[in-house]
């Protein structure tokens, strides 16, 4: 059964501004955004998998989005070293949790840059990372050593879909669904070449962070506005669960951003 | 060109991202040299690549490595040169480096600086100080004088042969009898017309024989329709133009008959007298005594002019300068800029004005003596045409070539 870390809301907020979607002057409902994170909680807790909870802590609004807390792969976890410095302080709550939970914790140089599961994405026999606004390159290579798997790096070129797991999503048939504007031709052409079936997400669709999935097995958990990727996931066998996430939409997260696979894969050669 | 050496390493066949870095190297302006390439043999083996990126500006450059670096690029650390101090005056350290007539690049504190001027055959003279690296000869090194030893952090940027053909001084550089000489000289006719209305200059070096043959009025038609920029002779050419101006003969032979003239052989230390007496060649033009020819077209037009002189001379004309070192000093400071070199009926003369060019200026030789052409074309460049030909029948061919591309212009300025 597949374990997943999740933090409830209870700090968090729109406090700063680190991305495009992020405005202090629209704030989150503290309210509404309990409810919608309690709905996905309650929504995971009927499917196949067991949920582990992070004791939030006071300042670190963005301690909810656990996919940032690093990458679990077998018993290794790889935290994440935030760019923006108003995360920076979420690293080591994350890496003690994972230690104090049996993870052997490995972390990379100070000065390169990756911010965990939100950037590296297993597709088939490969780790997908997202490198440009958030995660470095250079963090690639050194995750790659770390775990020694092949490492797909792919540029994103839309500052709105800054994290990987915001316009990629790989699906367990071998399939993935992306948002194929998000990055450049040479990112296109990568993923086109290593991932036998794309489904396409349409631009509207896209900003509703329909990419932003958290997929287990044949259930797949998405924020709501996105019917035409419901309509063909659905052809595809899936079962869609759809959930407003319009408070989470407000810092630039949705479904996957809540939650960090423990671990993504048992192991990196599958 | 300036250039950085860069390396990349990981997954970056499978990525793409190494043919995204040279993509975006051409996309600047930019070229590449792939220097090492190892690729991972086994999946999650990572591959490595060792790239010198070059640019045309520091600038350019620096803005395109800055970019390469968000994909992983990591600039190579550069080894400076080794400096060794001169022992005395006029002698180079032991193992100093000597140069090619190609742009060459040294390492400084990790920064690279251009030599000046690209000049074969000397060493290079660095002044920390001002970030300056010169090439230097024999005679101006001085005792302390900070010199470029050994090869490290040294770099040539030899002039590559484009695969398209962009001038006759890339795809006609053999030499032979055999060449459609109408063709290339009306391509040469075109570059020179290019440089002419452009910013480059043309040097013309040229011996005796132009006037022998015949063809100082061609010569000085080039000169006045602005097609020179500068002129490199020895004492023997501006004698016997000046001797023709004078009296109608070279080496006492009228050349509008082609028979010898009644002590003709006087007249060429006649002339020399002549203008010895004037006070100099502009001297003798200023007064009316000198109203033709090469020379007298260079006074009147503004042509610099440097005359080197050789233990054969007679005379010398006073505008001769005999000590070879200051004739060289003298050629060396007038070069700057030029960009076409146009070398006539002189072998030694061209050989030692070679010497001082850099490799890119596109040079034309022309003899009729197929050794003499295969001697000077075989200088290491690409930009060089030999033309084995009578020098009048050329120069004839050029000057009418270039007649019609200036059409009106140049008959009009000849009348002026």
């Amino acid at each position: 059964m597949r374990e997943l870390l999740l933090c409830p809301p209870d700090h968090y907020g729109i406090e700063y501004e680190i991305n495009p979607w992020m405005s202090r002057a629209r704030g989150a409902e503290a309210a509404l955004a309990q409810k919608q994170w309690k709905d996905l909680h309650a929504t995971l807790s009927k499917l196949d998998c067991k949920i582990e909870l992070i004791t939030p802590q006071p300042k670190l609004p963005d301690m909810v989005f656990t996919a940032n807390a690093g990458l679990a792969v077998g018993k290794k976890f790889i935290p994440s070293n935030f760019r923006h410095k108003e995360r920076a302080d979420e690293a080591p709550h994350f890496a003690r949790w994972m230690e104090e939970h049996g993870y052997q914790v490995a972390w990379l140089p100070n000065d390169y840059y990756f911010e965990g599961e939100g950037d590296a994405l297993f597709a088939g026999d490969a780790l997908f990372c997202g490198y440009k606004f958030r995660s470095d390159i250079k963090s690639h290579r050194a995750v790659a050593e770390m775990l020694g798997c092949l490492v797909i790096s792919v540029e994103l070129v839309d500052p709105r879909f800054y994290h990987l797991d915001t316009c990629f999503c790989p699906l367990p048939d071998g399939a993935a669904v992306w948002f194929p504007a998000a990055f450049d031709e040479y990112g296109q052409r990568a993923i086109r070449e290593h991932v036998k079936k794309l489904v396409d997400v349409v631009p509207e669709e896209a900003m509703h962070f329909s990419c932003n999935a958290i997929v287990l097995e044949r259930d797949i958990v998405l924020p709501e506005g996105a019917p035409k990727l419901v309509t063909r996931l659905r052809d595809r066998g899936y079962r869609c669960h759809e959930l407003p996430m319009t408070e989470f939409l407000k810092a630039g997260g949705a479904c996957k951003c809540l939650t960090m696979f423990m671990p993504q894969r048992d192991s990196a050669m599958e | 060109m300036f250039s950085e050496t860069i390396e990349l390493r990981g997954h970056i066949i499978d990525s793409l991202i190494l043919p995204k870095v040279l993509d975006e190297i051409l996309r600047a302006g930019g070229n590449f040299k792939i220097r090492e390439i190892k690729i991972g043999e086994r999946r999650a083996d990572q591959s490595y690549a060792r790239i010198e990126v070059s640019g045309p500006t520091h600038e350019t450059l620096d803005e395109l490595v800055l970019r390469l670096r968000q994909h992983g690029a990591e600039i190579t650390e550069k080894v400076d040169v080794q400096l060794a101090p001169a022992p005395a005056d006029g002698v180079f350290p032991a193992d100093f480096y000597v140069t090619t007539n190609q742009q060459t690049f040294i390492t400084l504190d990790g920064k690279e600086i251009e030599v000046h001027p690209a000049i074969m055959d000397s060493g290079i003279a660095v002044d920390r100080e001002a970030g300056r690296a010169t090439a230097v000869k024999f005679y101006e090194v001085q005792k302390g004088m900070k010199i470029v030893a050994g090869h490290q952090g040294i770099r040539v940027a030899p002039i590559q042969r484009s695969t398209a053909r962009t001038d006759v001084f890339e795809f006609m550089s053999n030499v032979s009898v055999e060449q459609p000489k109408s063709a290339m000289i009306r391509e040469m006719a075109r570059e020179f017309k290019r440089t002419r209305d452009g910013k480059g200059k043309i040097l013309v070096v040229a011996g005796p024989a132009v006037v022998h043959t015949g063809a100082a009025e061609h010569l000085e038609g080039l000169i006045q329709c602005g097609y020179v920029d500068l002129l490199f002779a020895g004492n023997a050419l501006a004698v016997h133009d000046i001797e023709n101006a004078l009296f109608g003969t070279s080496l006492g032979v009228n050349l509008g008959r082609a028979d010898i003239a009644d002590q003709g052989h006087e007249n060429h230390m006649r002339a020399i007298n002549a203008i010895r007496e004037a006070g100099g060649i502009a001297r003798a033009v200023e007064t009316g005594l000198l109203q033709r020819g090469i020379m007298c077209s260079c006074v009147r037009h503004g042509v610099e002019f440097v005359l080197a002189g050789s233990i054969r001379d007679d005379g010398p004309l006073p505008d001769v300068i005999t000590d070879a070192i200051e004739a060289q000093k003298a050629m060396r400071e007038k070069i700057s800029g030029v960009s076409i070199a146009l070398m006539m009926g002189t072998m030694l003369h061209s050989m030692a004005v070679e010497n001082l060019l850099p490799a890119s200026v596109k040079t034309v030789c022309v003899d009729i003596n197929a050794d003499v052409v295969n001697r000077l074309t075989d200088r290491g460049t690409f930009q060089t045409v030999g033309l084995v030909t009578d020098i009048e029948a050329f120069l004839r061919e050029l000057t009418d070539c270039l007649s019609n591309l200036d059409g009106a212009t140049t008959s009009e300025r000849r009348q002026k």
